[in-house]
């Protein structure tokens, strides 16, 4: 019993002796934490108009382009909705971009802002290999133009963010559900729906399934 | 099998039964099934075929029965907790996926990786490679009746797993990237052993070539099969392997070298063929470079010392920002797509898979082919379906 109080007392001083340092560990991991901020505003220092992709793009269909951002070495444009189509087909058809390649179409929620969704297109040029993200921004109930006539490819892709938002793509040949079942309620990747699926899903599926083992 | 006098038109039964025979027998596409339990579909994937005769006119791909909802699960993880996750997407490949993963998170906090972790990686990436292609040849030279294919490439595969076990106590869901470097550094006895599989595989190849390289039956069940060209490959989405067999020439790691792909001596494998057949010669020149990258990767690692992790922050906490980072995965671009809100998890995560978007094409390349070419065609493309649904 003595040797466990005793050990017990350790303890507590050990502990009592690990408190001061706390703060030394903040202020080191602050001063960590302060030093990649203040090499972040390094990157921005690119002057994004003198880029040879952002010069041709806001040339030619500068009346699409809402914003041009660039972070570690990646530009995106904030495209007009109406334009997306159009802008498009000029990536792809252009001899200086070249942008034969849909990688990918992604949608993102940002609730709490005006226009809560944005669709996302990554391209690539197989021919120039460079990259650039298109960024349009729609608010709830809003449809933007599919890029299908563009790259066949954007069929699935949209089906998908349609799927997972619930944003809804005009002129798409087959919009419909493609990872989840056709009768799925709701769309799992907004931030509102909750992580473990709608309330009571998972409870009446384990009654439905698990008749035999239902403890709950 | 019917009497002649039935079908007789002047009598009251021949016109009967002429009726019966437009309204009953009419010349009309057949639905069939296929999946999604099925051997040949390498997972869980069904596939609805239009067929007239046993001629395909149009294919409904099903997916999602592997749907775990990865992308919704990563918002609620940190970005060390997601890293598991990433083995579970293309489970017979778990190092490259790790390698993307990381790489987009390395690339949006600004992380140098030490030189020493970034060879050890290269070389991960490639045995993992090597053996995502034997799984891949064997399993598709399986389908289309080669057996003995199926046990040699599972043979040396082995002695691939039998590394990784080695090196980090898994085989397949290994988990041993690790943002900054890797989880530890090599074992004794290692790079021996490793040494001795780059020794002995060139010969285990040239094994699966004398097999069916020139064999009758596997030329005729891949020559000038699902053939599509590199310029409707792109537009449909092809990425890998895939589309440098229909003679296109990029190879993320040529193109974009990441890691320390400039500063080996490798070639891009390319063939002309845009069939099934061109794919195979692909992929079985890619295992046979990704066997030189390991080998040079050794040499170097031999001499190479230092540490194998970067100096990180104990809690991960990115700028503001998003980026998109992309690996050449055995199946083609793997690409991950973080959205930070400046916390430590990611805010919006969205991973771009290979097999998902290779998938797209197989309607294309299955139109006007008999329904045992489907099989032929699933195999070429190299679908992983714990990847295509995440």
């Amino acid at each position: 019993m003595a040797g466990e109080k005793e050990k017990k007392v350790s303890k507590g001083e050990v502990k009592e002796e690990r408190k001061p340092k706390a703060p030394a560990a903040e202020e080191a991991a602050k001063k960590k934490a302060a030093a990649p901020k203040d090499e972040a505003p390094q990157e921005p220092q690119v002057d994004v108009d003198t880029l040879p992709l952002v010069k041709r793009v806001k040339e030619v269909k500068g009346e699409f382009i809402e914003d041009v951002k660039y972070f570690r070495g990646e530009i995106t444009f904030l495209v007009k909705k109406e334009g997306i189509v159009d802008l498009c087909h000029f990536l792809k058809d252009d001899s200086e971009t070249q942008f034969d390649f849909l990688t990918e179409v992604i949608g993102t929620h940002y609730p709490e802002r005006e226009k809560p969704f944005e669709v996302v297109y990554h391209l690539y040029s197989t021919s120039k290999k460079h990259r650039v993200r298109l960024k349009v921004q729609l608010a709830e109930d809003e449809e933007v133009e599919s890029v299908f006539p563009v790259w066949r490819s954007a069929t699935w892709y949209e089906r998908e963010v349609y799927d997972m938002l619930g944003i809804r793509f005009a002129n798409h040949p087959d919009l419909k559900r493609i990872l989840l079942p056709d009768d799925w309620e709701g769309h799992p990747l907004r931030k509102d729906y909750p992580l473990q699926g709608p309330p009571g899903y998972r409870e009446a599926w384990i009654k439905a399934h698990c008749a035999s083992t239902n403890k709950l | 099998m019917m009497e002649k006098g039935l079908m007789d038109k002047g009598s009251v039964e021949g016109q009967v039964t002429e009726d019966l025979m437009r309204d009953t027998l009419k010349t009309r596409e057949m639905w069939l099934n296929m999946g999604p339990q099925h051997p040949s579909t390498h997972g869980v994937l069904r596939l609805i075929l239009a067929l007239e005769g046993e001629r395909i006119v149009d294919t409904e791909i099903v997916i999602g029965y592997l749907h775990r909802g990865m992308e919704k699960l990563a918002e609620a993880k940190t970005y060390p907790q997601f890293l598991p996750y990433t083995d579970r997407l293309d489970y017979i490949s778990s190092h490259a996926m790790n390698f993307g993963y990381v790489l987009a998170v390395e690339k949006l906090m600004g992380i140098e990786v030490p030189e020493r972790a970034q060879y050890i990686r290269v070389m991960m990436a490639e045995l993992t490679r090597i053996s995502s292609h034997l799984i891949w040849l064997a399993t598709h030279a399986l389908d289309i009746g080669a057996m003995t294919v199926f046990l040699y490439c599972f043979r040396e595969r082995e002695m691939i797993l039998d590394l990784f076990e080695m090196a980090c106590g898994a085989r397949l869901t290994t988990s041993y990237f690790r943002i900054g470097g890797v989880a530890h550094d090599l074992p004794d006895g290692f790079i021996e052993q490793a040494r001795e599989f780059c020794k002995i595989f060139p010969k285990k190849a040239q094994d699966y070539d004398d097999l069916i390289l020139k064999n009758r039956i596997w030329l005729s069940r891949t020559v000038n099969v699902a053939k599509i060209s590199g310029e409707e490959g792109l537009n449909l989405g092809l990425t890998g392997p895939n589309i440098r067999g229909s003679g296109v020439y990029w190879d993320i790691r040529k193109d974009e070298p990441y890691s320390n792909y400039d500063k080996l001596d490798w070639e891009i494998a390319v063939e002309h063929g845009c069939d099934v057949y061109a794919r195979y010669l692909v992929r079985l020149k890619e295992m046979r470079e990704s066997c030189k990258i390991v080998s040079q990767c050794l040499d170097i690692l031999e001499k190479l010392d230092g540490p194998v992790m970067a100096k990180v922050p104990k809690v991960i906490k990115p700028p503001e920002g998003e980026v998109y980072a992309s690996v050449e995965a055995p199946k083609g671009e793997l690409g991950f797509y973080i959205v930070s809100d400046g916390s430590p998890k990611p805010y919006r995560l969205k991973i771009r898979a290979p097999s998902f978007a290779n998938l797209i094409s197989v309607p294309t390349m299955v139109r006007g082919h008999m329904v045992a070419d489907v099989i032929a065609v699933i195999g070429s493309i190299d679908v992983v379906l714990g990847e295509v649904d995440r």
